[in-house]
């Protein structure tokens, strides 16, 4: 278990490292006007040059990637430029995380009650009407991008069920709406994956033995067929916080809810690259170490893996 | 044995009762041979869902229709701001009617012809990626599970790649690039393939070791006769699944990205851009059909695609033809 977990995490390591290079590198690439604001017009080639200078940004690659590299150990992401000119990134982020955070906790959770009782719920009654009326749920979720029936719920459901239409941190009841709609997607994922790997397990011999036993039904259901079919989801469970924190921008835009999503919207917009690169280096981490998690909880659940799988490669 | 077929053997040389059958292919044909067609089945199967058949009518259609519609009678150009000829202002906002048949939206523009130029765009931009995704992938994805030597080098790659979450990528690829409909595409392109990849790649060591693979490798049967009569099958339904979903996720990400502000600029519409200004007058309740006519129209032609590509992976599967 130890050495499994050890060679998982040094695994994830290297990618973090490799991930993080590539995204520095890739954001060498912008043109440099993005680190003026709107001054770069009013300011001599000599100025820039300056500017620039001063900023490191004229040093070789191997140079900027040093600094920045020791920088990182440092804990320092780098300055703002526009945003919040002079202000660390760092900072600006500290204030962001636990909105995004609470958001996206409670979102899962949400998600994971609603959606695993609604898989659950699909299988037993599997082909039935309700079966049919969720799978149409599902299919409408996955199907319509969420641009658009965020959008509506945001523009009806808060006209006919009286909620504000804006996040404000001192209303608890305009935090309802953006919670429900950050669950959408993961209630139509668990759902669908509880249901699939339920019906697989109710197929299998092993239950008709049990069922020749004598078992009673609700044994069967809840000592053999959940037990097994929740092994597989265990390993995507933090893989799909990343598909609630993926939504959040949207959803954090949408409702100006002070979290990084929206924050990463902003930033986009106005050009402020070293924010946008802190952001981006940060959601991609905690997708690595989603991923790891996943895995590692998986091994807890199901041991058998911990002897056939070798990397970190998941299928 | 009776007397006369004792004699019928003891005519028959030794010798030829132990030449070797020379194989005829006719003859083999003929043997094997069966009624059974798998694209007819699959054909068939399809056909007998009445919803996909609708749907597949139904997009056909939209899809003819978004070509031809700017040649009809009577069609404006989707960028021009209309005036009214007496006071020379913009017709802003105009609501529905015989002039404008969806309206204006809030500089002039006539919504019906910026509805479909969208939807060609949009639909532009899916078909090249998914086209891509297509090519790009099958190629990686054989490479992958064919060529033992790449495997470990492609595997990291792709757990490099697939680390990173495809909205952030996504983003930080639009990003980089100006925005633009070839930023679109090339940034969709590098995110898309991934999922094609693993696919086929999964499929092809799924399917390359079963024992009717191995049986017709030991019974000499030319690669290329493998490669059509025993994979190509597996992977043609998935690879066309594929196609039908990665077109609405692509229009997804499209309004996702323009959205965010990295979207196309506004003097080509695109079903996003329409959504992005629909939304931005959303609040006044008698403007609202800016929004809800391009989210319609975006919403049936991503369910539809949904449902088309369900439909067919499901007809596809051999177990579901009888």
């Amino acid at each position: 278990m130890l050495q499994y977990t050890l060679r998982r995490l040094a695994h994830s390591l290297v990618t973090v490292f490799l991930v993080v290079t590539a995204v520095f590198l890739l954001m060498r690439l912008l043109p440099v006007e993005g680190y003026f604001g709107d001054s770069y017009d009013k300011l001599t080639p000599e100025q820039r040059e300056a500017v620039l200078r001063r900023m490191g940004l004229l040093d070789p690659w191997y140079v900027q990637l040093y600094r920045f590299y020791s920088d990182l150990l440092r804990g320092d992401l780098g300055v703002s430029i526009i945003y919040r000119p002079n202000v660390p990134v760092r900072e600006i982020l500290a204030l962001k995380i636990p909105y995004s955070l609470a958001f996206g906790m409670a979102a899962l959770g949400l998600s994971l009650v609603v959606g695993l009782a609604m898989g659950v719920h699909m299988a037993l009654h599997k082909g039935g009407l309700w079966d049919k009326a969720w799978t149409g749920y599902v299919v409408f979720v996955n199907a319509v991008p969420a641009a658009v029936y965020h959008l509506f719920i945001q523009l009806y459901v808060t006209d006919i069920a009286g909620l504000p239409l804006l996040f404000s941190s001192f209303d608890p009841v305009s935090w309802i709406l953006p919670t429900i709609s950050m669950s959408l997607g993961g209630i139509a994922g668990y759902a669908m994956w509880v249901r699939r790997f339920m019906v697989d397990e109710l197929n299998k011999d092993y239950i008709r033995l049990a069922r020749a036993k004598g078992l009673p039904n609700r044994v069967i259901m809840i000592k053999h067929v959940m037990r097994n079919a929740f092994v597989p989801l265990a390993q995507y469970l933090p893989a799909t916080v990343l598909l609630t924190i993926g939504g959040s921008i949207y959803i954090e835009s949408l409702y100006s809810i002070p979290g990084m999503g929206g924050l990463l919207v902003d930033a986009i917009q106005r050009q402020d690259n070293p924010l946008v690169q802190a952001l981006v280096l940060v959601y991609s981490v905690l997708a690595i170490i989603g991923l790891f998690l996943g895995d590692v909880l998986m091994t807890l659940f199901d041991p058998r893996i911990r002897l056939q799988r070798q990397g970190g490669t998941r299928w | 044995m009776t007397a006369r077929e004792q004699r019928t053997i003891a005519g028959i040389e030794e010798r030829l009762l132990f030449t070797l059958a020379r194989r005829d292919a006719t003859e083999a044909e003929r043997t094997g041979y069966s009624d059974y067609s798998y694209w007819r089945s699959t054909l068939r199967v399809f056909l007998s869902n009445r919803t996909a058949v609708i749907l597949l009518v139904l997009m056909t259609s939209l899809v003819l229709f978004t070509i031809v519609q700017p040649y009809l009678p009577g069609q404006k150009d989707p960028v021009r701001i209309h005036r009214d000829p007496e006071t020379g202002l913009q017709l802003r906002n105009q609501k529905p009617g015989p002039e404008f048949w969806l309206g204006t939206n809030s500089i002039g523009q006539d919504l019906w012809a910026r509805l479909w130029a969208g939807t060609r765009t949009s639909l532009l931009i899916a078909i090249i990626v998914g086209a891509w995704e297509i090519s790009f992938g099958i190629l990686v994805g054989a490479l992958w599970g064919y060529v033992r030597p790449l495997e470990s080098v492609i595997t990291e790659i792709y757990n490099v790649i697939d680390n990173i979450p495809t909205t952030i990528l996504l983003t930080l690829l639009a990003y980089i690039m100006r925005p633009s409909f070839q930023t679109m595409v090339v940034a969709m392109c590098a995110t898309g393939w991934l999922g094609m990849a693993r696919f086929v790649r999964n499929q092809i060591v799924i399917i390359r070791d079963r024992e009717y693979n191995l049986a017709s490798r030991c019974l000499g049967t030319p690669t290329s006769r493998i490669i059509t009569k025993n994979l190509l099958p597996y992977l043609v339904s998935v690879i066309v699944l594929r196609m039908a979903l990665s077109i609405p996720s692509t229009i997804g990400w499209e309004g996702f990205l323009t959205y965010i502000g990295l979207g196309l600029p506004l003097d080509q519409p695109t079903l996003g851009n329409l959504l992005n200004e629909g939304r931005q007058v959303m609040m006044a309740p008698s403007l609202r059909y800016q929004l809800i006519f391009p989210a319609a129209v975006l919403s049936v032609i991503t369910i539809s695609f949904y449902v088309l590509g369900n439909s067919f992976a499901d007809a596809s599967d051999p177990r579901n033809h009888f």
